[in-house]
Protein backbone atom coordinates (compact mmCIF):
# COMPACT_ATOMS: atom_id res chain seq x y z
CA UNK A 1 0.00 0.00 0.00
CA UNK A 2 2.95 2.21 0.59
CA UNK A 3 3.40 3.16 -3.26
CA UNK A 4 0.58 4.46 -3.78
CA UNK A 5 1.85 8.01 -5.77
CA UNK A 6 -1.26 9.60 -5.83
CA UNK A 7 -1.40 13.26 -3.93
CA UNK A 8 2.96 12.86 -3.77
CA UNK A 9 5.28 15.32 -4.91
CA UNK A 10 7.91 14.13 -6.97
CA UNK A 11 11.14 16.64 -6.30
CA UNK A 12 12.98 17.36 -9.58
CA UNK A 13 13.50 20.69 -11.80
CA UNK A 14 11.64 20.47 -15.13
CA UNK A 15 9.75 22.69 -16.73
CA UNK A 16 6.88 21.47 -15.61
CA UNK A 17 7.77 21.76 -12.32
CA UNK A 18 8.24 25.55 -12.93
CA UNK A 19 5.28 26.04 -14.46
CA UNK A 20 2.69 28.47 -12.58
CA UNK A 21 0.28 25.66 -10.79
CA UNK A 22 -2.75 27.98 -12.00
CA UNK A 23 -1.73 27.77 -15.76
CA UNK A 24 -1.44 23.63 -14.88
CA UNK A 25 -4.80 23.72 -13.16
CA UNK A 26 -6.70 25.47 -16.30
CA UNK A 27 -4.31 22.99 -18.65
CA UNK A 28 -5.57 20.02 -16.54
CA UNK A 29 -9.93 21.11 -17.22
CA UNK A 30 -9.15 21.90 -20.50
CA UNK A 31 -7.08 18.49 -20.68
CA UNK A 32 -9.82 16.39 -19.17
CA UNK A 33 -12.63 18.32 -21.58
CA UNK A 34 -10.90 17.17 -24.30
CA UNK A 35 -10.26 13.61 -23.05
CA UNK A 36 -14.11 13.33 -23.73
CA UNK A 37 -14.02 14.60 -26.91
CA UNK A 38 -11.52 11.87 -27.96
CA UNK A 39 -13.24 9.52 -30.16
CA UNK A 40 -11.33 8.25 -32.91
CA UNK A 41 -8.01 5.34 -32.08
CA UNK A 42 -6.17 8.42 -34.23
CA UNK A 43 -7.36 11.08 -31.32
CA UNK A 44 -6.56 8.80 -28.50
CA UNK A 45 -3.04 8.39 -29.49
CA UNK A 46 -2.81 11.56 -30.58
CA UNK A 47 -3.54 12.34 -27.06
CA UNK A 48 -1.54 9.95 -25.83
CA UNK A 49 1.74 11.25 -27.81
CA UNK A 50 1.15 14.38 -25.95
CA UNK A 51 0.86 12.81 -22.77
CA UNK A 52 3.99 11.06 -23.00
CA UNK A 53 5.55 14.50 -24.05
CA UNK A 54 4.48 16.05 -21.09
CA UNK A 55 5.58 13.01 -18.57
CA UNK A 56 8.80 13.23 -20.04
CA UNK A 57 9.39 16.91 -19.77
CA UNK A 58 8.45 16.75 -16.47
CA UNK A 59 11.42 14.26 -15.46
CA UNK A 60 9.40 12.54 -13.52
CA UNK A 61 10.20 8.40 -14.24
CA UNK A 62 7.71 7.17 -16.23
CA UNK A 63 7.07 3.95 -13.69
CA UNK A 64 6.47 6.47 -10.87
CA UNK A 65 3.63 7.70 -13.30
CA UNK A 66 2.21 4.64 -13.99
CA UNK A 67 1.78 3.39 -10.88
CA UNK A 68 -1.26 5.77 -10.46
CA UNK A 69 -2.93 2.92 -12.72
CA UNK A 70 -2.60 0.58 -10.31
CA UNK A 71 -5.39 2.88 -8.24
CA UNK A 72 -8.04 2.26 -11.33
CA UNK A 73 -6.99 -1.22 -12.11
CA UNK A 74 -9.90 -3.23 -10.88
CA UNK A 75 -12.33 -0.59 -12.19
CA UNK A 76 -10.28 -0.15 -15.51
CA UNK A 77 -10.78 -4.42 -15.61
CA UNK A 78 -14.02 -4.45 -14.95
CA UNK A 79 -15.86 -1.40 -16.66
CA UNK A 80 -14.13 -2.40 -20.14
CA UNK A 81 -14.92 -6.11 -19.54
CA UNK A 82 -18.70 -5.06 -19.25
CA UNK A 83 -18.50 -2.79 -22.29
CA UNK A 84 -17.19 -5.37 -24.18
CA UNK A 85 -19.60 -8.03 -23.50
CA UNK A 86 -23.12 -5.69 -23.39
CA UNK A 87 -21.84 -3.86 -26.19
CA UNK A 88 -24.70 -3.90 -29.02
CA UNK A 89 -23.95 -3.36 -32.58
CA UNK A 90 -27.26 -3.59 -34.65
CA UNK A 91 -25.81 -3.38 -37.64
CA UNK A 92 -22.86 -6.08 -37.91
CA UNK A 93 -23.46 -9.99 -36.41
CA UNK A 94 -21.88 -10.44 -33.12
CA UNK A 95 -18.28 -12.45 -33.37
CA UNK A 96 -19.20 -14.32 -30.37
CA UNK A 97 -22.57 -14.71 -28.71
CA UNK A 98 -23.63 -16.55 -25.23
CA UNK A 99 -26.74 -15.90 -23.49
CA UNK A 100 -26.84 -12.18 -22.52
CA UNK A 101 -23.47 -12.01 -23.53
CA UNK A 102 -22.24 -11.44 -26.58
CA UNK A 103 -18.99 -9.73 -28.51
CA UNK A 104 -19.09 -7.35 -31.23
CA UNK A 105 -15.87 -6.07 -33.12
CA UNK A 106 -17.15 -2.23 -32.70
CA UNK A 107 -17.78 -3.11 -29.14
CA UNK A 108 -14.51 -4.61 -28.72
CA UNK A 109 -13.22 -1.00 -29.88
CA UNK A 110 -15.45 0.71 -27.55
CA UNK A 111 -14.20 -0.85 -24.64
CA UNK A 112 -10.51 -0.06 -25.83
CA UNK A 113 -11.31 3.22 -25.85
CA UNK A 114 -13.25 3.18 -22.56
CA UNK A 115 -10.25 1.70 -20.94
CA UNK A 116 -7.91 3.97 -22.83
CA UNK A 117 -10.26 7.15 -21.87
CA UNK A 118 -9.90 6.37 -18.47
CA UNK A 119 -6.36 5.95 -18.10
CA UNK A 120 -5.77 8.93 -20.14
CA UNK A 121 -8.19 10.25 -17.57
CA UNK A 122 -6.04 8.95 -14.12
CA UNK A 123 -2.24 9.73 -15.87
CA UNK A 124 -2.39 13.57 -16.36
CA UNK A 125 -3.52 14.56 -12.92
CA UNK A 126 -0.91 12.30 -11.42
CA UNK A 127 1.03 14.51 -13.58
CA UNK A 128 0.12 17.52 -11.75
CA UNK A 129 -0.19 16.11 -8.21
CA UNK A 130 3.67 14.82 -8.68
CA UNK A 131 5.14 18.13 -10.25
CA UNK A 132 3.36 20.39 -7.84
CA UNK A 133 3.35 20.98 -4.39
CA UNK A 134 0.82 21.01 -2.18
CA UNK A 135 1.30 24.20 -1.32
CA UNK A 136 1.80 25.28 -4.87
CA UNK A 137 -1.58 23.20 -5.54
CA UNK A 138 -3.43 25.01 -2.49
CA UNK A 139 -1.83 28.38 -4.11
CA UNK A 140 -2.37 27.94 -7.52
CA UNK A 141 -6.96 26.88 -6.56
CA UNK A 142 -7.15 29.76 -4.28
CA UNK A 143 -6.02 32.49 -7.01
CA UNK A 144 -8.26 30.75 -9.60
CA UNK A 145 -11.17 30.90 -6.78
CA UNK A 146 -10.95 34.16 -5.59
CA UNK A 147 -13.82 35.64 -7.60
CA UNK A 148 -15.78 33.50 -5.94
CA UNK A 149 -14.90 35.44 -2.78
CA UNK A 150 -17.85 37.70 -3.40
CA UNK A 151 -19.99 35.01 -3.06
CA UNK A 152 -18.44 34.84 0.31
CA UNK A 153 -17.35 31.41 -0.27
CA UNK A 154 -14.34 30.35 2.25
CA UNK A 155 -11.74 29.94 -1.05
CA UNK A 156 -8.65 30.11 1.28
CA UNK A 157 -10.06 27.48 3.91
CA UNK A 158 -10.82 25.34 0.85
CA UNK A 159 -7.65 25.89 -0.88
CA UNK A 160 -5.93 24.92 2.90
CA UNK A 161 -8.20 22.14 3.24
CA UNK A 162 -7.27 20.09 0.19
CA UNK A 163 -4.11 20.85 0.63
CA UNK A 164 -3.50 19.01 4.33
CA UNK A 165 -5.69 16.60 2.55
CA UNK A 166 -2.56 15.48 0.03
CA UNK A 167 -0.26 16.09 2.89
CA UNK A 168 -2.22 13.74 5.20
CA UNK A 169 -2.35 11.00 2.54
CA UNK A 170 1.10 8.97 2.76
CA UNK A 171 0.59 9.66 6.78
CA UNK A 172 -2.62 8.14 6.87
CA UNK A 173 -1.59 5.33 4.46
CA UNK A 174 1.73 4.67 6.91
CA UNK A 175 -1.45 4.34 10.10
CA UNK A 176 -3.26 2.00 7.65
CA UNK A 177 -0.81 -0.24 7.46
CA UNK A 178 0.11 -0.26 11.23
CA UNK A 179 -3.29 -0.81 12.11
CA UNK A 180 -3.43 -3.65 9.81
CA UNK A 181 -0.10 -5.29 11.11
CA UNK A 182 -1.75 -4.78 14.70
CA UNK A 183 -4.91 -6.38 13.58
CA UNK A 184 -3.47 -9.06 12.01
CA UNK A 185 -0.88 -10.38 14.81
CA UNK A 186 -4.52 -10.63 16.68
CA UNK A 187 -6.10 -12.72 14.03
CA UNK A 188 -7.66 -10.21 11.46
CA UNK A 189 -8.21 -12.17 8.09
CA UNK A 190 -7.78 -10.13 5.48
CA UNK A 191 -5.92 -13.29 3.49
CA UNK A 192 -9.29 -14.20 3.21
CA UNK A 193 -10.29 -14.71 -0.56
CA UNK A 194 -13.93 -14.48 0.39
CA UNK A 195 -14.06 -10.98 -1.17
CA UNK A 196 -17.34 -9.93 1.98
CA UNK A 197 -14.91 -11.52 4.62
CA UNK A 198 -12.60 -9.13 3.33
CA UNK A 199 -14.51 -5.92 3.39
CA UNK A 200 -16.03 -7.40 6.82
CA UNK A 201 -11.76 -7.62 7.78
CA UNK A 202 -11.59 -4.01 7.05
CA UNK A 203 -14.05 -2.41 9.80
CA UNK A 204 -11.46 -3.26 12.37
CA UNK A 205 -9.10 -0.99 10.30
CA UNK A 206 -11.44 1.55 9.79
CA UNK A 207 -12.79 2.16 13.36
CA UNK A 208 -9.11 3.03 14.80
CA UNK A 209 -8.47 4.83 11.66
CA UNK A 210 -10.84 7.23 12.48
CA UNK A 211 -10.12 7.71 15.42
CA UNK A 212 -6.26 8.19 15.03
CA UNK A 213 -7.26 10.78 12.45
CA UNK A 214 -9.57 13.09 14.45
CA UNK A 215 -6.70 12.63 17.23
CA UNK A 216 -4.41 13.57 14.65
CA UNK A 217 -6.75 16.64 13.36
CA UNK A 218 -7.20 17.67 16.94
CA UNK A 219 -3.25 17.86 17.60
CA UNK A 220 -2.83 19.84 14.09
CA UNK A 221 -5.48 22.48 14.64
CA UNK A 222 -3.77 23.37 18.01
CA UNK A 223 -0.25 23.58 16.03
CA UNK A 224 -1.41 25.50 13.89
CA UNK A 225 -3.70 27.87 16.46
CA UNK A 226 0.34 27.61 17.89
CA UNK A 227 1.46 28.81 14.94
CA UNK A 228 -0.57 31.99 14.75
CA UNK A 229 -2.78 30.63 12.24
CA UNK A 230 -6.08 32.90 12.26
CA UNK A 231 -7.57 32.14 8.64
CA UNK A 232 -6.79 33.87 5.40
CA UNK A 233 -7.06 37.26 7.86
CA UNK A 234 -3.68 39.09 7.40
CA UNK A 235 -2.06 36.09 5.92
CA UNK A 236 0.91 36.68 3.34
CA UNK A 237 2.80 34.24 1.04
CA UNK A 238 6.46 33.31 1.05
CA UNK A 239 5.99 32.49 -2.66
CA UNK A 240 3.62 34.62 -4.67
CA UNK A 241 2.33 33.04 -8.15
CA UNK A 242 3.75 34.78 -11.33
CA UNK A 243 2.91 34.17 -14.55
CA UNK A 244 5.37 33.65 -17.21
CA UNK A 245 5.69 33.74 -21.06
CA UNK A 246 6.12 29.84 -21.25
CA UNK A 247 2.68 29.52 -18.77
CA UNK A 248 0.79 31.32 -21.52
CA UNK A 249 2.22 29.34 -24.58
CA UNK A 250 1.92 25.88 -23.06
CA UNK A 251 -1.86 27.33 -22.15
CA UNK A 252 -2.10 28.33 -26.20
CA UNK A 253 -0.93 24.98 -27.15
CA UNK A 254 -2.95 23.06 -25.33
CA UNK A 255 -5.74 25.05 -26.70
CA UNK A 256 -4.25 23.89 -30.13
CA UNK A 257 -4.81 20.49 -28.89
CA UNK A 258 -7.87 20.86 -27.73
CA UNK A 259 -9.06 22.40 -30.81
CA UNK A 260 -7.45 19.52 -33.06
CA UNK A 261 -9.31 16.23 -30.92
CA UNK A 262 -12.73 18.93 -31.54
CA UNK A 263 -11.61 18.84 -35.76
CA UNK A 264 -10.86 15.34 -35.44
CA UNK A 265 -14.23 14.31 -33.70
CA UNK A 266 -16.49 16.55 -35.98
CA UNK A 267 -15.07 17.03 -39.20
CA UNK A 268 -17.00 20.28 -39.64
CA UNK A 269 -15.44 21.28 -43.00
CA UNK A 270 -15.53 17.37 -44.28
CA UNK A 271 -11.92 16.99 -44.73
CA UNK A 272 -11.25 13.51 -46.43
CA UNK A 273 -8.35 12.65 -44.82
CA UNK A 274 -9.75 12.96 -41.26
CA UNK A 275 -12.65 10.63 -42.53
CA UNK A 276 -9.75 7.92 -43.52
CA UNK A 277 -8.19 8.11 -40.30
CA UNK A 278 -10.75 5.57 -39.21
CA UNK A 279 -12.67 4.52 -36.57
CA UNK B 1 6.45 41.87 35.52
CA UNK B 2 7.38 38.74 34.28
CA UNK B 3 7.20 37.41 31.35
CA UNK B 4 4.96 34.65 31.44
CA UNK B 5 3.45 34.33 34.77
CA UNK B 6 1.14 31.61 36.53
CA UNK B 7 -1.32 32.78 39.22
CA UNK B 8 -2.80 30.59 41.35
CA UNK B 9 -4.17 28.67 38.48
CA UNK B 10 -6.35 25.52 38.47
CA UNK B 11 -7.75 23.36 35.77
CA UNK B 12 -9.78 20.31 35.52
CA UNK B 13 -11.19 18.68 32.49
CA UNK B 14 -14.04 15.86 32.51
CA UNK B 15 -12.46 12.28 32.67
CA UNK B 16 -12.95 8.98 31.04
CA UNK B 17 -15.63 8.62 33.86
CA UNK B 18 -17.94 11.37 33.43
CA UNK B 19 -15.68 12.41 36.82
CA UNK B 20 -14.18 15.76 36.81
CA UNK B 21 -10.28 15.30 36.98
CA UNK B 22 -8.12 17.81 38.49
CA UNK B 23 -5.01 18.51 36.26
CA UNK B 24 -3.95 21.27 38.06
CA UNK B 25 -4.17 22.34 41.57
CA UNK B 26 -2.90 25.75 42.22
CA UNK B 27 0.15 26.64 39.80
CA UNK B 28 1.99 30.38 40.59
CA UNK B 29 5.10 30.33 38.42
CA UNK B 30 7.03 32.87 36.45
CA UNK B 31 9.12 32.25 33.54
CA UNK B 32 11.81 34.82 32.58
CA UNK B 33 12.82 36.10 29.30
CA UNK B 34 16.18 33.95 28.33
CA UNK B 35 15.23 31.26 31.03
CA UNK B 36 16.17 27.60 30.23
CA UNK B 37 13.41 25.48 31.97
CA UNK B 38 13.16 21.97 32.29
CA UNK B 39 9.38 21.01 33.33
CA UNK B 40 9.67 17.51 34.75
CA UNK B 41 6.42 15.10 35.97
CA UNK B 42 5.30 11.51 35.20
CA UNK B 43 2.48 10.70 33.04
CA UNK B 44 -0.24 12.55 33.98
CA UNK B 45 1.21 14.96 36.08
CA UNK B 46 -0.54 17.65 33.95
CA UNK B 47 2.75 19.12 32.68
CA UNK B 48 1.13 19.35 28.62
CA UNK B 49 -1.82 21.09 30.38
CA UNK B 50 0.26 23.66 31.20
CA UNK B 51 1.97 23.85 28.17
CA UNK B 52 -1.34 24.54 26.55
CA UNK B 53 -2.34 26.94 28.88
CA UNK B 54 0.60 29.09 28.49
CA UNK B 55 -0.47 30.14 24.38
CA UNK B 56 -4.20 30.12 25.41
CA UNK B 57 -4.67 27.06 23.73
CA UNK B 58 -6.80 26.46 26.40
CA UNK B 59 -8.21 28.85 29.52
CA UNK B 60 -7.90 28.32 33.13
CA UNK B 61 -10.68 27.38 35.06
CA UNK B 62 -9.37 29.40 38.07
CA UNK B 63 -6.58 31.63 38.23
CA UNK B 64 -4.49 33.83 35.33
CA UNK B 65 -1.64 33.28 33.25
CA UNK B 66 -0.38 36.15 32.05
CA UNK B 67 2.04 36.91 29.29
CA UNK B 68 3.55 39.82 29.45
CA UNK B 69 0.84 41.51 31.98
CA UNK B 70 -1.76 40.55 29.73
CA UNK B 71 -4.23 37.59 30.12
CA UNK B 72 -4.55 34.69 28.13
CA UNK B 73 -8.30 34.57 28.31
CA UNK B 74 -7.99 37.95 26.36
CA UNK B 75 -9.63 37.12 22.91
CA UNK B 76 -7.54 40.22 20.98
CA UNK B 77 -4.33 39.21 23.16
CA UNK B 78 -3.99 35.96 21.93
CA UNK B 79 -2.22 36.69 18.79
CA UNK B 80 0.05 38.68 20.23
CA UNK B 81 0.99 35.95 23.00
CA UNK B 82 1.04 33.24 20.43
CA UNK B 83 3.76 35.42 18.34
CA UNK B 84 5.76 35.27 22.09
CA UNK B 85 5.35 32.08 22.61
CA UNK B 86 5.61 29.08 20.28
CA UNK B 87 5.06 24.98 21.30
CA UNK B 88 6.36 22.39 19.92
CA UNK B 89 4.63 19.08 19.84
CA UNK B 90 5.13 15.42 20.43
CA UNK B 91 4.35 14.21 17.48
CA UNK B 92 6.07 15.99 14.13
CA UNK B 93 4.21 14.20 12.06
CA UNK B 94 1.00 15.64 13.08
CA UNK B 95 2.30 19.57 12.80
CA UNK B 96 3.26 19.58 9.74
CA UNK B 97 0.79 21.55 7.46
CA UNK B 98 2.30 20.93 3.85
CA UNK B 99 4.74 18.36 2.48
CA UNK B 100 7.48 20.28 1.57
CA UNK B 101 9.97 21.50 4.35
CA UNK B 102 10.72 25.36 3.77
CA UNK B 103 6.78 25.35 2.84
CA UNK B 104 5.58 24.33 5.92
CA UNK B 105 8.78 26.68 8.07
CA UNK B 106 6.93 29.43 6.47
CA UNK B 107 3.65 28.92 7.35
CA UNK B 108 4.15 31.08 11.14
CA UNK B 109 5.52 33.91 9.47
CA UNK B 110 2.62 33.67 6.77
CA UNK B 111 0.53 34.19 9.50
CA UNK B 112 1.90 37.13 10.36
CA UNK B 113 1.98 39.38 7.15
CA UNK B 114 5.40 39.47 6.67
CA UNK B 115 6.81 40.55 3.61
CA UNK B 116 7.84 38.05 0.87
CA UNK B 117 11.45 38.26 1.26
CA UNK B 118 11.35 38.70 5.03
CA UNK B 119 9.35 35.60 4.98
CA UNK B 120 12.11 33.87 2.98
CA UNK B 121 14.83 35.18 5.37
CA UNK B 122 13.36 34.08 8.11
CA UNK B 123 12.71 30.56 6.60
CA UNK B 124 16.59 30.36 5.45
CA UNK B 125 17.57 31.55 8.83
CA UNK B 126 15.45 29.01 11.27
CA UNK B 127 16.21 26.44 9.07
CA UNK B 128 20.10 27.23 8.83
CA UNK B 129 19.68 27.65 12.71
CA UNK B 130 18.25 23.93 13.42
CA UNK B 131 20.77 22.65 10.74
CA UNK B 132 18.06 21.79 8.36
CA UNK B 133 19.28 23.99 5.52
CA UNK B 134 20.10 21.49 2.87
CA UNK B 135 16.75 19.85 3.12
CA UNK B 136 15.11 22.87 2.65
CA UNK B 137 13.24 21.22 -0.26
CA UNK B 138 12.55 17.93 0.21
CA UNK B 139 9.15 16.60 1.80
CA UNK B 140 9.02 15.38 5.47
CA UNK B 141 8.39 12.03 4.51
CA UNK B 142 11.87 11.27 3.61
CA UNK B 143 13.41 12.71 6.58
CA UNK B 144 14.54 10.97 10.15
CA UNK B 145 12.12 11.46 13.41
CA UNK B 146 14.69 13.82 15.01
CA UNK B 147 14.71 15.70 11.55
CA UNK B 148 11.32 16.09 11.59
CA UNK B 149 10.77 17.46 15.09
CA UNK B 150 14.01 19.82 14.13
CA UNK B 151 11.93 21.23 11.04
CA UNK B 152 8.98 21.60 13.86
CA UNK B 153 11.11 23.82 15.85
CA UNK B 154 12.30 25.69 12.98
CA UNK B 155 8.34 26.37 12.04
CA UNK B 156 8.06 27.55 15.80
CA UNK B 157 11.31 29.24 15.28
CA UNK B 158 10.59 31.14 12.13
CA UNK B 159 7.67 33.10 14.12
CA UNK B 160 10.87 34.31 16.59
CA UNK B 161 9.02 33.69 19.65
CA UNK B 162 10.54 34.86 22.65
CA UNK B 163 9.73 31.59 24.42
CA UNK B 164 9.77 28.20 23.44
CA UNK B 165 7.90 25.07 24.61
CA UNK B 166 8.76 21.99 23.99
CA UNK B 167 6.05 19.80 24.62
CA UNK B 168 7.26 16.13 24.92
CA UNK B 169 8.95 17.23 21.43
CA UNK B 170 11.56 14.30 22.12
CA UNK B 171 9.28 11.76 23.54
CA UNK B 172 9.08 9.90 19.94
CA UNK B 173 12.86 10.23 19.12
CA UNK B 174 15.47 7.96 18.91
CA UNK B 175 18.50 8.55 21.24
CA UNK B 176 20.28 10.39 18.64
CA UNK B 177 17.59 12.36 17.34
CA UNK B 178 16.75 13.62 21.01
CA UNK B 179 20.47 14.54 21.28
CA UNK B 180 20.00 16.75 17.72
CA UNK B 181 16.75 18.20 19.58
CA UNK B 182 18.41 19.08 22.45
CA UNK B 183 21.71 20.33 21.31
CA UNK B 184 19.58 22.72 18.67
CA UNK B 185 17.36 24.26 21.72
CA UNK B 186 20.62 25.06 23.94
CA UNK B 187 21.57 26.81 20.73
CA UNK B 188 19.37 29.09 20.47
CA UNK B 189 18.64 29.28 24.42
CA UNK B 190 22.58 30.54 24.14
CA UNK B 191 22.72 32.26 20.83
CA UNK B 192 19.65 33.98 20.68
CA UNK B 193 18.31 34.32 24.47
CA UNK B 194 15.48 32.95 23.71
CA UNK B 195 13.46 30.97 26.23
CA UNK B 196 12.99 27.61 26.63
CA UNK B 197 10.69 25.35 28.71
CA UNK B 198 11.70 21.56 28.07
CA UNK B 199 8.71 19.25 29.34
CA UNK B 200 10.13 15.88 29.87
CA UNK B 201 10.34 12.31 31.42
CA UNK B 202 14.06 12.23 30.52
CA UNK B 203 15.71 13.68 32.93
CA UNK B 204 19.02 13.22 30.79
CA UNK B 205 17.62 16.04 29.61
CA UNK B 206 16.16 17.92 32.20
CA UNK B 207 19.63 18.28 33.60
CA UNK B 208 20.97 20.34 30.99
CA UNK B 209 18.00 23.10 32.28
CA UNK B 210 19.48 25.94 34.28
CA UNK B 211 16.01 25.28 36.64
CA UNK B 212 13.92 22.35 36.94
CA UNK B 213 10.58 22.51 38.13
CA UNK B 214 8.99 19.18 39.08
CA UNK B 215 5.15 18.78 38.91
CA UNK B 216 3.62 15.95 40.47
CA UNK B 217 -0.07 15.28 40.01
CA UNK B 218 -1.32 18.79 39.22
CA UNK B 219 1.01 20.46 41.78
CA UNK B 220 4.76 21.82 41.64
CA UNK B 221 6.75 19.85 43.79
CA UNK B 222 9.88 21.77 43.79
CA UNK B 223 11.36 24.36 41.88
CA UNK B 224 14.88 25.64 41.74
CA UNK B 225 18.55 24.75 39.84
CA UNK B 226 20.40 22.07 39.73
CA UNK B 227 20.90 21.27 43.02
CA UNK B 228 17.44 19.82 43.26
CA UNK B 229 19.43 17.12 42.20
CA UNK B 230 21.22 16.58 45.35
CA UNK B 231 17.64 15.74 46.96
CA UNK B 232 16.73 13.04 44.78
CA UNK B 233 13.32 12.38 47.30
CA UNK B 234 11.88 15.36 45.33
CA UNK B 235 11.97 13.36 41.97
CA UNK B 236 11.93 9.86 43.46
CA UNK B 237 7.96 11.34 45.36
CA UNK B 238 6.97 12.57 41.67
CA UNK B 239 7.73 8.93 39.91
CA UNK B 240 10.84 10.34 38.13
CA UNK B 241 14.28 8.38 37.69
CA UNK B 242 17.45 10.18 38.43
CA UNK B 243 19.78 10.94 35.42
CA UNK B 244 21.75 8.24 34.94
CA UNK B 245 25.15 9.75 36.53
CA UNK B 246 23.42 11.33 39.55
CA UNK B 247 22.55 7.52 40.26
CA UNK B 248 26.01 6.08 39.24
CA UNK B 249 27.78 9.22 41.80
CA UNK B 250 24.95 8.22 44.45
CA UNK B 251 26.11 4.46 44.39
CA UNK B 252 29.80 5.62 44.17
CA UNK B 253 28.85 7.84 47.38
CA UNK B 254 27.29 5.09 49.13
CA UNK B 255 30.30 2.78 48.89
CA UNK B 256 32.14 5.66 50.03
CA UNK B 257 34.04 7.30 47.08
CA UNK B 258 32.80 10.89 46.75
CA UNK B 259 32.57 12.31 43.07
CA UNK B 260 29.58 14.86 44.46
CA UNK B 261 26.77 16.04 41.68
CA UNK B 262 27.74 15.30 38.20
CA UNK B 263 24.98 15.23 35.88
CA UNK B 264 27.09 15.10 32.70
CA UNK B 265 29.01 12.42 31.26
CA UNK B 266 32.14 14.71 31.00
CA UNK B 267 31.18 15.88 34.53
CA UNK B 268 31.09 12.56 35.89
CA UNK B 269 34.40 11.43 34.28
CA UNK B 270 36.22 14.62 35.80
CA UNK B 271 35.06 13.61 38.96
CA UNK B 272 35.77 9.99 38.74
CA UNK B 273 39.60 11.13 37.41
CA UNK B 274 39.57 13.34 40.02
CA UNK B 275 39.29 10.57 42.55
CA UNK B 276 41.49 8.13 40.47
CA UNK B 277 44.60 10.64 40.81
CA UNK B 278 43.68 11.78 44.09
CA UNK B 279 44.04 7.99 45.13
CA UNK B 280 47.23 7.92 43.20
CA UNK B 281 49.07 10.83 45.09
CA UNK B 282 47.98 9.35 48.60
Amino acid sequence: MRDVSMGQYYPASSPVHRADPRFKLVILILYLVTVFFCDSFFSFGFMTLFVLITIFLSRVPILKVLKSLKLVIIILVFTTLLMMIFYTDTKSAPLAEWGIFHIYLNGIYAAIKLGWRLMLLVLMPTVLTLTSTPTELCDGLESLLSPLKVLHLPVHELALIMSIALRLIPTLIEETDKIVNAQRARGAAFESRNPFKKIKAMIPVLIPLFVSSFRRADELADAMDSRCYRGAKGRTRMKKLKAKLSDFVALLFWCAITVCILFLNYNWFGWAFITALGI
Amino acid sequence: MSFLEFKNVEYSYVGGDDELVSALKDISLTVERGEFVALVGCNGSGKSTLARLCNGLIAPDGGEVLVDGKPTTDKSALFDIRKKIGIVFQNPDNQMVTTIVEDDVAFGPENLGLKPDEIRARVDWALKSVGMSEHAKSGPFRLSGGQKQRVAIAGVLAIKPELMILDEATGMLDPNGRREVLEVVKKLNRDENMAVIMITHFMEEAAAADRIIVLNKGSIAADGGKELFNTPEVFEDAGLDLPLYVRLARRLNDIGMDVGCPLTADEFAAAVAAIATEGGKR
